[in-house]
């Protein structure tokens, strides 16, 4: 090819190498997995994201059981706590994991479990406050398979 | 198995020269010899320096054993004190009946298995020696091996030694048990052709597919492995390795296995019992 | 069911304590199959409470989601001293229970 053609074509390799290494992710053209299950959650009310925060390993051992922590910002007062949280998978067959339900009493708002993650996966915690309102954080585990088969 | 281990002395050695420039000392040396030294040759088979399963784990299983609460083998533990309370058999005898307090009777025991049963000169393993318990002592129905309550037994009884070193002693009585054991262990099997040497010997620390090998000692078993989602025998993880290289598992408490137990003892002597252990 | 529950014996009057809770408990999915291959039914805790003098302070409901032999921490005000009880049920109806004292001190 000639000149021009040939810096353009090596222009966009050198374009398509700078792109992040990571798996590309075609979930941003698609509709997002979590809506109907914000809107079982939520009932159609919005939901910020924030105050919400997941604590799960960035690459875990096993998806059998996946340490998971999940804690919300709150002053946890009888006027302004968290009134539940539900835990969202992206890729498990059953997404809605689990909800817990807190209160004023609580203390402090945090959870602390293991998980089973079919795959690597985001995962969402809807909270609810006593207000009414919800906030949402996320987070994203690698889930590798075993290196062998394990038939015993 | 044992009985061709002349020929299979020549395999193994033949292998080891063509693998491990390390042992190119002995391939002067006929593999009958190989056999009949003493342990300084062998001494070279333990890997150096020895390192417990758990330091190749993450932080998050390191974590996980470590946490006495959070461990999910110490609910086997729990499970296991229960039952070694609980009478059983024509005298309803329990285990506490003739051994008391197991933190007291049974400390140091499993640092010291496999080994030679007196009464059957076999070699048995803390399984074998708690199913014979239960069978000709207090006369109550077998346990079977991998069940619930074996585990939970196995475990309660190999905890009381927990932090201890295993320490087995080979000698002319049981030495034809380790050299079988050892056989074993340095045999290619299954469709993958593979020995245990080879992933836990010679390429502990290595990668394979995204976990780190370890030397594969069995000082943390019975353990809770995360892959089990239960706690699971040293034969369940020898099951596990064997169908791994597709090779055909022999049975829960075969003999072939409890040889094995005893070179990977030997193998990892010094190293503490850190039952229940967590595994991936 | 083999259940161990941990929290502190003793505390002060509106200290946050965190509680803990194990259960021995396969969380069978209902997705495995065994050696004849026939599927293994479901069963796993759908639901497990907590309460504290009788009051619910924590309330979980769970799913095949949550790993096998269940492990769950969380957090409570202290106020009086008394009983802090769980109770739990599974797909099969088999319910457990397990409790502890706490001593809370002004």
């Amino acid at each position: 090819m000639d000149a021009p053609a040939r810096r353009r074509f090596i222009s966009v390799l050198a374009g398509l190498a700078a792109m992040p290494l990571l798996p590309v992710r075609a979930a941003r053209a698609q509709p997002d997995p979590f809506a109907p299950l914000i809107l079982q959650v939520t009932g159609g009310a919005p939901v910020k994201a924030g105050r919400v925060t997941i604590d799960t390993p960035r690459l875990a051992d096993n998806g059998h059981s996946v340490p998971l922590k999940v804690s919300v910002q709150s002053p946890m007062t009888a006027a302004d706590h968290v009134r539940s949280i539900t835990l969202l998978s992206e890729k498990n067959p059953r997404p809605v994991m689990a909800t817990f339900h807190l209160g004023p009493k609580a203390g402090r708002a945090e959870v602390v479990t293991r998980v089973r993650l079919n795959g690597t996966q985001r995962l969402l915690a809807v909270a609810q406050l006593s207000d009414g309102s919800f906030w949402s954080g996320s987070a994203e585990v690698e889930v590798t398979e075993s290196a062998c088969l394990d038939a015993s | 198995m044992t009985g061709d281990w002349f020929a299979h002395g020549f395999f193994c050695l033949a292998l080891r020269v063509f693998l491990t420039g390390a042992h190119l000392r002995l391939c002067a040396v006929p593999s009958l010899l190989v056999f009949a030294l003493t342990a300084s040759a062998a001494e070279s088979q333990r890997p150096v320096p020895s390192k417990s399963g758990i330091e190749f784990a993450s932080a998050d299983i390191r974590a996980l054993q470590q946490d006495d609460f959070a461990n999910p083998g110490m609910l086997w533990i729990v499970r296991g004190e229960k039952l070694w309370r609980e009478a059983a058999g024509k005298e309803s005898n329990s285990c506490a009946s003739c051994h008391h307090d197991a933190q007291a009777s049974m400390r140091g025991i499993a640092t010291r298995y496999p080994l030679l049963d007196p009464g059957t000169a076999r070699l048995i393993n803390l399984e074998g020696r708690i199913m014979q318990c239960r069978e000709r002592r207090q006369q109550a129905e077998p346990l079977r091996y991998e069940s619930e309550e074996l585990l939970a037994l196995t475990a309660y009884v190999a905890h009381q030694s927990r932090g201890m070193p295993v320490n087995v002693t080979i000698d002319w009585q049981n030495r034809h048990n380790f050299e079988a054991g050892r056989a074993l262990y340095y045999r290619r099997v299954g469709q993958l052709n593979l020995s245990c040497a080879q992933c836990h010997a010679e390429n502990w620390g290595k990668q394979l597919g995204p976990e780190t090998l370890s030397q594969g000692h069995g000082n943390a078993y019975p353990a809770y492995r995360l892959e089990w989602q239960t706690v699971g025998s040293l034969h369940r993880r020898f099951r596990s390795c064997l169908s791994g290289v597709r090779a055909e598992m022999l049975p829960y408490g075969a003999p072939q296995y409890v040889d094995l137990e005893l070179y990977l003892a030997w193998r990892a002597n010094g190293l503490t019992i850190e039952t229940p252990g967590v595994r991936r | 069911m083999v259940a161990r529950v941990q929290l502190p014996r003793e505390a002060k009057s509106g200290e946050v304590i965190e509680i803990r809770i194990a259960i021995q408990h396969p969380m069978e999915t209902g997705f495995r199959y065994d050696l004849a291959g026939k599927p293994i039914p479901r069963n796993v805790i759908n639901s497990l409470a907590c309460r504290y003098n009788g009051v619910e302070i924590f309330r979980a409901e769970l799913g095949s989601g949550i790993a096998a032999n269940p492990y769950l921490q969380f957090y409570t005000l202290a106020e009086a001293s008394g009983e802090i009880e769980f109770s739990w049920v599974d797909d099969a109806g088999e319910r457990g229970s397990e409790r502890a004292s706490i001593a809370v001190v002004s």
